[in-house]
């Protein structure tokens, strides 16, 4: 019972002010909830939630900017997450990314409460570390992405795919490099190469996912390995597997 | 399948037009060929009974050279050699009638009679055999003209399904839920807006109602419904909806599909507002347009007139993509082209972070006829 009498902290974000003042309204008679801030879009939302780190957060789908499974990839899992939303459609997903419960425009009371039951039971326990994970890769197949997000500090980037050259593994992360730049992101490199498409994108190595369309030359290296040589001089390392793979697609292409 | 024998009280109807045929046989046989009648009719019967038959075959040099495609050289070389041989084919039955007959006391000096006659026989089954092409044809036109009915009337049903799927697609259920939604918020805020969005919603959904039986609709109508449409989202959006409405007065009177502009307002409040979040604007511009032609025929005016109809508003080009884009604006292109065909246009583009839909359709005034 300790944690209920713990004062929760809430993000509501929507860009429809009467959205959140629905929110806000059905949030009154709990005294136990503080909210602590609003936004209308999907960045501000990453901000203020790397700022304030609010133990629940309402959110829309639909949204300027970064929709709602963007902002919640940017975010990590440490938060209870409600969706609300007029789209039922996005439901098997908002599950996938273990979102504490889905509710559909218009919101009554009754399951506005029973949400928030949800989440007080939630915010007590420790989350999933695979929920940013989930939030990847959870898309239909065939569904790939149309461009990555990343937070540096509390700003976003947005990666279209068609700028990506390379993704490369680094210990808990992984650096996308994209016209010069790379950025690093909190995510393994197998939920990145799901979201990818593998027409465009190949695993040449363990750390290693390359853009196709920027792949020059590959060149022998050592006895067993290969390099991939990139439009501006990028060498990557290829290994025997990544080698066989790479050789079958140029091949196929020439 | 064969138009006579495929279906069935077409033999009837072929054998009785062969009686009269019979009749002129019979008569040249009897007269200028020099049988008696009863000869001639002993031969006659069995002979266009049989020879009724045969020229059924012309169905297969009929299908092979389609009178459409096949050139009047090939035409007259096929059939003309089909009828020599069926003809010829024709004479050598007569022959061994004849004999047959013969066998019997009173025909017995048929058999001489008949070789007589053989260049008569011939010449009348050559004939008879091109009057059955002549049958075949008609009888292959008639059906692919019932062919070309059917499928047309198939097509139209085909169109008027799409265009009421379409219709009934057009009623967002999310712009309800969300409406509602707006509605619900503000019972508690402004009791009194409440109301009015209710009632403004109430209105856009009525004008809605019974669009999917009518045909065509004044732009008036349609225009009304479109702002009916805005000022519900209005509600939602508050500021970030601008609207700019350009239209010329003399366009209003002219007819247009249902439910035509809305869905291209939905598309700009959805793809373009929706995506802003310090708003943006639609912008709505009609016009006549004179199209150069029928400019000779001053009595018919309206068919000299293009509707020139664009929407205009600007997006953010970095938003997220949203489900379902280009649906919208798909089933107004769709309607468009099976209801105009090649007379109206429609064109969309995407330009920096403007987004702009042009209809172009033909001026027409409203049919009193539902």
């Amino acid at each position: 019972m300790n944690e209920m009498n713990r004062k929760l902290t809430a993000v509501i974000v929507d860009d429809e002010d009467l959205a959140r003042a629905i929110v806000r309204e059905l949030l009154k008679p709990h005294a136990d909830i503080e909210i602590l801030g609003e936004c209308a879009n999907g960045f501000e939302a990453v901000k203020l939630v790397s700022e304030g780190k609010p133990d629940l957060l309402f959110l829309d789908i639909q949204m300027p900017k970064l929709d709602g499974f963007e902002v919640l990839e940017l975010i990590g899992p440490d938060i209870a997450v409600i969706f609300v939303t007029a789209y039922d459609e996005h439901a098997l997903r908002a599950f996938e990314v273990h979102a504490v419960d889905y509710l559909l425009k218009p919101v009554g009371a009754e399951r506005f409460e029973a949400a928030l039951e949800r989440a007080r039971l939630r915010v007590g326990t420790v989350a999933t570390p695979e929920a940013t994970e989930l939030a990847a890769t959870a898309r239909t197949p065939g569904n790939y992405a149309e461009r990555l997000v990343v937070k540096d500090g509390t700003k976003v980037q947005i990666i279209p795919v068609a700028k990506l050259d390379y993704v490369e593994a680094q210990d808990d992360y992984v650096a996308l490099a994209s016209q010069g730049k790379r950025h690093l992101k909190q995510q393994t490199i197998s939920s990145v190469e799901a979201m990818l498409d593998p027409k465009a994108f190949l695993r040449i190595h363990r750390s290693i996912i390359v853009n196709l369309e920027r792949v020059v030359r590959v060149e022998p290296y050592s006895k067993d390995s290969h390099i991939a040589i990139l439009h501006d001089n990028t060498r990557l390392p290829v290994s025997r597997a990544g080698y066989t793979r790479l050789r079958a697609v140029l091949d196929r292409q020439s | 399948m064969h138009p006579i024998l495929g279906q069935s009280g077409r033999l009837g109807p072929y054998l009785l037009a062969w009686v009269p045929l019979a009749g002129v046989l019979l008569y040249l046989l009897s007269g200028p060929g020099g049988l008696t009648t009863l000869e001639a009719a002993m031969m006659v019967l069995p002979l266009c009974v049989v020879y009724a038959f045969i020229c059924l075959s012309a169905w297969y040099s009929c299908r092979g050279t389609p009178l459409e495609t096949s050139g009047f050289w090939r035409l007259a070389l096929t059939h003309q050699m089909a009828a020599i041989l069926v003809s010829l084919l024709w004479v050598l039955i007569a022959k061994y009638l004849a004999i047959a007959l013969s066998k019997a006391d009173m025909f017995s000096d048929l058999r001489e009679k008949v070789a007589r006659t053989y260049p008569l026989l011939f010449a009348s089954g050559v004939l008879l055999y091109l009057l059955a092409v002549g049958l075949h044809y008609v009888l292959f036109s008639v059906e692919a003209s019932r062919d070309a009915e059917r499928r047309e009337s198939e097509a139209r049903v085909l169109a008027r399904e799409s265009e009421l799927k379409a219709l009934k697609a057009q009623v967002n259920p999310h712009f309800l839920f969300n409406s509602l939604n707006s509605i619900s918020a503000l019972t508690s805020i402004d009791a009194s807006k409440a109301r009015e969005m209710c009632i403004l919603l109430a209105d856009f959904l009525r004008r809605t109602l019974g669009m999917g039986e009518k045909t065509g609709i004044s732009l008036h109508e349609e225009l009304a419904l479109v702002r009916s449409f805005l000022s519900v989202e209005k509600v939602r959006f508050g500021a970030r909806l601008n609207v700019e409405e350009r239209v010329t007065p003399d366009a209003l009177g002219f007819s247009v599909p249902p439910l035509l502009l809305q869905p291209l307002v939905e598309n700009a409040v959805g793809h373009g507002i929706s995506s802003l979040t310090e708003g943006g604007y639609i912008k709505i511009d009609v016009r006549c347009e004179s199209n150069g032609k029928n400019t000779q025929n001053s009595e018919d005016a309206a068919g000299s007139q293009d509707l020139v109809i664009a929407v205009e508003n600007n997006f953010d080009r970095e938003a997220p993509r949203r489900r379902g884009h280009g649906v919208g604006l798909a089933n107004v292109r769709q309607r468009l082209g099976a209801r105009y065909g090649n007379r109206a246009q429609f064109e969309a583009h995407a330009e920096d972070d403007r987004f702009r839909v042009e209809i172009v359709l033909p001026a027409e005034k409203q049919e009193p006829v539902a």
